[in-house]
């Protein structure tokens, strides 16, 4: 490690004030800091000690628990493919298959993003921020696999200029900043990121008869279009492929077609349990959004007038992209509600929302995204009041 | 009837080096320093003496033009050798080379009787001439009280939960009859009522027999010891209103200037912290040097010396002094390395409220650390939340506060609380902030901005 400090410590007049490379100071420093956790001490008045953690702790925590969802999607990427074409593989030959398509999205994601703020960071000289190593990881997750490298690019553009570094960088947004960037895609593409084609990657080869690359929600909104049991016609989709892959266990451990990390229940909740755990992300808000969520469904289970309706509340829970975007999207502390009981509502009116937009609106299969932009805008709004009540109690004490 | 009052949020830093309750045969210490920068909203100091001026302990050597009514006075007697300036000829101390045998100037003494007999204008003049009365701290702002305001409360915390704080029974051991007659002089200066703050886990003590107070029990973490806190739940200062507090030890030196008609700033210090060889108890006098206690005591040589405790304290030098208000100093490893993948290494040697991945102390919730005085990481804006409020038993959203000190809002800071905190009162937030914000200098920024708006 010496060796890498004197290389450092060689370089370094070079992006001071004065070197030939002044303005990419913080190029150099966004290195050194990520290879070498600076010596500056605390200052003579204050705090003379520090907490251990630090934002990039913090944010690779959310990286690690992303993993989890990230190999199984590899994984499920190859399976899907095998599966629709009918040939068997073995799980290297998935894995592997998996890998060749995941991987250049999850490295586009980064480099496109890593350009955008390491841009913003040299113009606007402030420190690269850690933010971008959960973005740059969520972004990959929710989209298909099939997705055209230039759009993830692109979206991943947009999303770091208009939702984040327009107002100020990472901790200033409003908008979850991955979110952002998939609807995006959805409202600019979406015919790459919709629709029941893009989910399974089937390459040159042509998918086995009777094969169906829909969704379980697609599936599932069709029983209430044409009046057929929302539970029978799951089970019963895609006989061809594989027995019950809509089938509640087979949805909640994530065999299915969706977006690269979303498919599995299992996995996702594998990473909340990282992020509780850790103490990373609220549980407050995992559990008023699954909670409002489930409690939605039931609500409409009571009130159906179609089979879609009608379909058990807890299929909601392993459906479409809710688990993840509850456990990893809405649970941004940039952009959720920020009081403690704020963020109690915040959860509850995602998880609510969610199956509202779902259920009701013919045009969005999946509400999950629209709920936590939406939300996100909101946030603000609940804290307020909470806020509000705070000052008022102080108010009224003065005057007793 | 008393109060208990238990507090669950809150953090203990658990730290190696607390002093043994014994007090150290040390070298007797030369040289004694008041330094003005102590007395927070001190705005216009102006020193009464010379180099080379001879002083008895509890002749005036400073006042504050703002303030005239209030000295401050020698600790102790002997020469004035340095009157020392930083820039733009700044006061930073006035040094007092000490005599070895301690000379005082003679006051009026009084009995109990005296001082129910007195007027409240006499008991104050008394002590505003006698240098006692900084000991007096006015909330809101954290500042020395005010002699023409009279507040509607005085509160006392009788101990300290900050990390290796020294256990006041044991700092004023056997002078619980000064600290009753304290109390008695302090029942003078306001018709309201005096609160004193006890520990809820130790319920025998040296304050357990005062008369004239109400008594509370407080128990719970960090800062479950702090005055603000005690302040908070007991009667909270809303705008408009002034609460005064002050340290046992004030409560005590005020009792012997009443009944020994003297200054006596005599008092215990401890020394702590896990580069001290052997931890324990000094007897000096305020403002001491810490030469004595530090040199040839230290287990390794790059140092932290301060003043205080490591949340709330100030880096002195090795030969710097002690603070008018302190009680301890704590001697820390000086942090300025690099540490390769510092901030994904998994550690557990360094301390954390967090558990993020590879923060390993939750583990260890009994164990005592070695904190270095390394920043660890660089100040970012606002990501965490709910950790403020998670530190901080009070009614108050720490991060809102702050956020409204930042963008100058004074209406804003009023609702959210600027009147109950000072410094103290949100430095857990600054030790466990994943962004590391400067929380104490914004607070003093903010009740500045409102101070003098």
């Amino acid at each position: 490690m010496e060796f890498l400090r004197n290389l450092l410590d060689k370089q370094k007049p070079l992006f001071q004030k004065g070197g030939k490379l002044e303005n990419l100071y913080y190029l150099y420093e966004a290195g050194e800091t990520f290879l070498f956790s600076p010596k500056h001490t605390t200052p003579p008045r204050g705090a003379q000690v520090k907490d251990a953690i630090d934002l990039k702790r913090m944010m690779i925590t959310v990286v690690i628990a992303m993993i989890p969802c990230l190999l199984f999607g590899i994984y499920n990427t190859g399976h899907m493919h095998f599966l629709a074409v009918g040939e068997t593989a073995s799980f290297g030959d998935k894995f592997i298959l998996g890998l060749t398509l995941v991987l250049p999205i999850v490295i586009v994601s980064y480099a496109a993003g890593g350009l955008v703020e390491a841009t913003f960071a040299v113009v606007r000289k402030h420190p690269i921020n850690e933010g971008f190593l959960v973005t740059g990881m969520l972004i990959p997750l929710v989209v298909p696999a099939t997705t055209p490298l230039w759009q993830v690019a692109l979206a991943t553009v947009f999303a770091i200029v208009i939702a984040k570094e327009v107002f100020g960088g990472t901790g200033m947004n409003i908008l979850n900043v991955a979110m952002t960037a998939r609807a995006f895609l959805y409202f600019a593409y979406p015919a790459q990121i919709s629709g029941d084609q893009v989910w399974t990657y089937l390459g040159d080869k042509a998918p086995i008869d009777g094969f169906s690359g829909a969704t379980a929600l697609a599936v599932a909104y069709q029983s209430g279009q044409e009046g057929v049991n929302a539970v029978s016609n799951l089970s019963e989709h895609n006989s061809a492929v594989m027995d019950g892959m809509f089938g509640f266990a087979n949805m909640f451990f994530g065999f299915i077609p969706g977006s690269i990390g979303e498919t599995s229940t299992l996995m996702v909740l594998l990473g909340a349990a990282i992020l509780l755990f850790t103490g990373v992300a609220s549980w407050k808000i995992m559990v008023s959004a699954f909670g409002g969520a489930y409690i939605m469904a039931a609500v409409m289970q009571l009130l159906a007038v179609n089979e879609f309706m009608a379909m058990p509340a807890h299929y909601h829970l392993v459906m479409g992209g809710i688990a993840f975007g509850i456990v990893f999207m809405a649970t941004d502390p940039v952009s959720a509600a920020q009081t403690e009981s704020g963020k109690w509502i915040y959860g509850l009116l995602i998880g609510v929302l969610t199956i509202i937009i779902r259920v009701t609106n013919p045009a969005y299969p999946e509400g999950i995204m629209l709920a936590v932009l939406f939300m996100n805008v909101f946030a603000p709004l609940i804290d307020h009041y909470v806020v509000k009540a705070n000052k008022k109690r102080r108010l009224q004490r003065a005057t007793v | 009837m008393s109060k208990q009052i238990k507090l669950k949020k809150g953090f203990d830093i658990r730290l190696v080096g607390k002093a043994e309750k014994k007090i150290g045969d040390f070298q007797p210490v030369k040289t004694f320093a008041i330094k003005p920068t102590d007395f927070i909203g001190m705005q216009r100091p102006k020193v009464l003496v010379k180099e080379g001026d001879l002083v008895k302990a509890g002749t005036p050597i400073l006042f504050d033009k703002k303030m005239e009514k209030v000295q401050y006075v020698a600790p102790v007697s002997g020469e004035i050798v340095e009157i020392k300036r930083g820039e733009k000829r700044k006061l930073l101390e006035i040094k007092i080379l000490a005599d070895t045998e301690i000379d005082f100037e003679s006051f009026e003494k009084f009995t109990e009787g005296d001082i129910q007999a007195a007027s409240r204008e006499k008991i104050v003049d008394h002590l505003t001439v006698t240098g006692a009365w900084p000991q007096l701290i006015q909330r809101p702002y954290g500042i020395v009280a005010n002699p023409e305001d009279e507040p509607k409360a005085i509160f006392i915390s009788g101990f300290d939960t900050h990390p290796l704080a020294p256990d006041y029974d044991f700092l004023i051991k056997g002078q619980s009859n000064y600290f009753q007659l304290g109390v008695k002089a302090l029942q003078k200066l306001t018709k309201g009522k005096i609160y004193l703050g006890l520990s809820g886990e130790n319920k025998s003590s040296e304050f357990s027999n005062i008369q004239g107070v109400e008594t509370s029990y407080f128990s719970g973490p960090h800062p479950a010891g702090n005055v603000g806190v005690h302040i908070h739940h007991l009667a909270p200062v809303n705008k408009g209103e002034t609460v005064w507090t002050i340290n046992p030890y004030g409560v005590v030196q005020i009792g012997k200037l009443f009944a020994n008609g003297n200054y006596d700033a005599s008092k215990l210090i401890a020394i702590t912290g896990s580069e001290i060889k052997t931890p324990l108890y000094a007897q000096t006098y305020t403002g001491s040097c810490v030469d004595s206690f530090v040199s040839g005591n230290t287990k390794t040589e790059k140092i932290r010396v301060i003043s205080g405790n490591v949340l709330t304290g100030e880096k002195i030098n090795r030969d710097g002094y002690v603070g008018f208000y302190q009680h301890q100093i704590t001697v820390i490893p000086e942090g300025d390395y690099y540490e390769f993948l510092g901030w994904m290494k998994p550690t557990k040697e360094k301390l954390s409220y967090h558990k993020a991945l590879g923060l390993l102390s939750f583990l260890f919730p009994k164990k005592e650390y070695v904190l270095d005085s390394n920043a660890r990481g660089e100040e970012r804006a606002f990501v965490q939340t709910g950790v403020f409020e998670s530190v901080t038993p009070m009614d108050i959203y720490p991060v809102y506060l702050l956020k409204a000190i930042m963008a100058e809002d004074f209406d804003e800071m009023e609702e959210l609380g600027i009147y109950e905190v000072i410094e103290e009162d949100l430095a857990l937030c600054e030790f466990v902030d994943v962004s590391k914000h400067p929380v104490q200098e914004i607070v003093r920024k903010g009740i500045e901005l409102i101070q003098y708006s």
